[in-house]
């Protein structure tokens, strides 16, 4: 059931030496969410500075500079500065409820990681329905903000968390819908099936119009997934404040926040994973090399995470009744469309092989 | 058993929220008393006075010469036109002679804090409808021109640049190049202003239609400025009285009629270019001659009374004066053009959601030390 590097199979191989097979099992499973748990803080630090960088380069700013080489370290300082910090909360609010919040959401997105494939390897839970797990595991993230909201006993807070559940579950439609769209030529949930189908050309090229109408879809419903501009009606700090997590402080707080990059980067690494070939390199020039894999799958995620950056420092946001409105009046009959479509090519097999 | 409507648990109920006096939204201590229902908006009041200094009972204690310095305390974006006018009163009670030199100054001086003024407001609309990027392109264009002033008066912000009987210092050596600089600069950054914001189609829906001033409600209401020009109402003090240098100038009158958020945006983004085409027509053309009048130590004003109006960058401002012959005004009242803009917000925002209540007030353009004074 898992797959794991070769590395890992040595520790395997030791483990059970020394123990029997379930609890040897049980062992790797732990260390590997460790690993995951460790590698995934890191890496979402580097993102909350990817993304400070690139704002400041589309606002003629400078960006952090100053701590580590290029600022490097930046975001670690402030994580420590944000571990060091009181934790402050309303007086009323519902203290287990508001406690728990954080928690549910930055969970779900960690959770949402275990099914990520990075190389033919290197993925720690190949499970054959990955794509509805990640469909299931991140709209639970919602339940986290809307108690967030509800139980801080904050006007404000309770405003974006009802803005926020109106928002992913009106979007949720987009996001399965468009994934189905390209299961239509896949035939399969599993992940690495997945990608073994675009070794004849990534599902984007094999899928032609629907798919490129498809990826749009998923990119505008992810962002909106995501709460990021023009989507932020959660947060909206000139209307709301700081929206839902406005009486969040400390370790709290960097939850959120941290949870709402990985987030993005889960929704960049599923575009890459079902419609750009994944860790599979363009016209397969490196496929000699299995370890280039992960450089791939990160070049075309981060591109992509880029790509949303790109929306988040250029639009205006939307107002509450239009992000509905382009939600169910446009992209959801689009959608179903789209997949009649995307049938009728199936059927028809026009699709392009290379 | 028959089927009959069952009442739900779940009511519908009008709520109550304060909207500041620390918001991101109210730029300053303004705060809103919003009766909201879900997000539609049924009620808004504001409430003032969180940054009132009584400047205007201030005035009375002090010489005309201090009243100028307390002027760019209230609107200080558009400190120097505030300024302008407390002169433009003395002056003209006086009945001065004013140099053209002076005149010309003023007026280019007058058109460059507006200009500056928009950039600001254009940088700060942008973040309210939540592209934060415009903030830091306002402010880039609007520090060149802050650079200008500082090297001609020594401040940023808080000029003190007019006083009664002329200019405080002459201009700087630099100051007719830097002008240009800026002009042929900044030519090139109000087209990447309308690429980047105004023709961007979600901000096209957060802003039409949204806020509507009618004509009648707009005059009934005093509001002035671009806020009234976007109603139709054409209330330009530059070209209905026009004062310093600019009967000199030719220029047109920014006019809507939509009345609505994006019309008022329109109005200033046009508002810029007409300020630079009057920068432009005589910054090549400034006269030879004393920059400053000599003036009594004490400035005394003839008993009556005295009133002035200019346009700045929100509206009119009208500076009205009774003077009984001391050294000090017996009443000063200043008629901020932020006032009566606040005033009409809760006219024009019910009905709306919380989306366009912060739209509509970016476009209304507030300064609240202005409207508290």
């Amino acid at each position: 059931m898992t797959k794991a590097l070769s590395i890992t199979k040595g520790i395997h191989d030791w483990l059970s030496s020394i123990m029997s097979e379930n609890a040897a099992n049980f062992v790797e499973m732990v260390l590997i969410a460790l690993v995951y748990l460790g590698i995934f803080a890191i890496a979402g630090l580097f993102l909350v500075l990817i993304e400070r960088r690139v704002a400041a380069w589309f606002q003629l700013r400078v960006g952090p500079n100053r701590v580590g080489f290029q600022g490097l370290l930046q975001t670690m300082a402030d994580a420590l500065k944000l571990l060091s910090k009181e934790l402050t909360g309303t007086e009323k609010a519902d203290k287990f409820l508001y406690n728990l919040a954080p928690y549910f959401v930055i969970v779900t997105s960690l959770m949402a990681l275990a099914v990520i494939p990075f190389t033919q390897e290197f993925q720690a839970f190949d499970i054959n329905i990955g794509i509805l797990f990640l469909i299931a595991i991140s709209s639970i993230g919602v339940i986290g903000i809307l108690l967030g909201g509800w139980s801080s006993n904050n006007k404000f807070a309770l405003i974006g968390a009802m803005r926020s559940g109106v928002q992913t579950i009106s979007y949720e439609l987009s996001v399965g819908l468009s994934l189905l769209t390209m299961i239509l030529i896949t035939g399969t949930l599993q992940l690495s099936e997945i990608i073994e189908v675009q070794k004849n050309g990534w599902l984007i090229v094999q899928g032609h119009i629907p798919a490129i109408i498809a990826f749009m879809i998923f990119m505008i419903a992810g962002t909106a997934e995501t709460n990021r501009a023009p989507f932020d009606m959660a947060e909206a700090e000139s209307e709301l404040g700081a929206g839902f997590h406005t009486e969040y402080s400390g370790m709290k707080f960097a939850y959120f926040f941290l949870a709402e990059f990985i987030n993005m980067f889960i929704i960049a690494a599923i575009a890459t994973t079902v419609f750009f070939g994944g860790w599979l390199s363009p016209f397969g020039i490196t496929e000699s090399i299995p370890l280039l894999g992960v450089f791939w799958f990160l070049a075309k995620t981060m591109f992509l995470v880029f790509l949303m950056m790109w929306f988040r420092w250029t639009f205006p946001r939307l107002r509450v009744d239009q992000l509905l409105t382009l939600e169910w009046k446009y992209l959801l009959p689009l959608n179903l469309m789209n997949i009649v479509l995307m049938a009728l090519i199936v059927w028809l097999n026009l699709i392009i092989k290379l | 058993m028959e089927e009959t409507p069952t009442e739900t648990n779940f009511k519908s109920e009008e709520y109550f929220i304060n909207m500041g006096p620390q918001h991101p939204a109210t730029h300053g201590v303004l705060r809103l008393l919003l009766t909201i229902d879900g997000e539609i908006i049924k009620k808004v009041e504001p409430d003032l006075g969180y940054i009132h200094r009584s400047i205007e009972k201030m005035c009375e204690r002090d010489s005309y010469q201090q009243i100028v310095h307390l002027t760019d305390r209230m609107d200080y974006l558009s400190s120097n036109i505030n300024n302008e006018a407390v002169c433009l009163t003395v002056e003209n009670a006086l009945q001065m002679e004013i140099p053209e030199r002076v005149k010309v100054i003023r007026t280019i001086i007058g058109e460059l804090t507006r200009i500056s003024s928009h950039c600001l407001w254009w940088g700060v609309m942008g973040m309210d409808v939540g592209a934060l990027t415009t903030y830091f392109y306002g402010f880039r264009d609007r520090e060149l021109i802050n650079d200008i002033f500082e090297e001609t008066c020594g401040a940023r912000l808080t000029m003190n640049y007019n006083v009664p009987g002329g200019l405080m210092f002459d201009i700087h050596s630099n100051f007719v190049r830097r002008v240009k600089e800026f002009i042929a600069h900044f030519k090139t950054k109000i087209p990447e202003y309308d690429r980047l914001l105004t023709d961007n189609v979600i901000f096209h829906k957060r802003t039409k239609g949204v806020g509507i001033l009618t004509k009648e409600d707009a005059i009934s209401f005093g509001a002035s400025g671009p806020v009234g020009r976007a109603s139709g109402y054409s209330c330009d003090v530059r070209k209905h009285h026009p004062y310093s240098a600019l009967e000199k100038v030719t220029f047109n009158e920014a006019l809507k009629t939509e009345g609505d958020t994006f019309a008022r945006y329109q109005v200033r983004i046009q508002e810029m270019w007409e300020s630079l085409s009057i920068v432009e027509q005589l910054i090549d053309n400034i006269p030879e001659g004393e920059y400053r009048i000599a003036t009594k130590a004490v400035i005394k004003l003839p008993k009556g009374e005295f009133y002035q109006r200019v346009e700045t960058a929100r509206g009119e401002l009208g500076v009205y004066v009774i003077s009984t012959g001391t050294k000090s005004p017996y009443r000063l009242k200043f008629r901020s053009p932020g006032f009566s803009n606040l005033s009409l917000l809760s006219h024009i925002a019910v009905g709306g959601k919380i989306g366009d209540l912060v739209a509509t007030m970016a476009t209304l353009d507030l300064v609240i030390p202005d409207i508290d004074r």
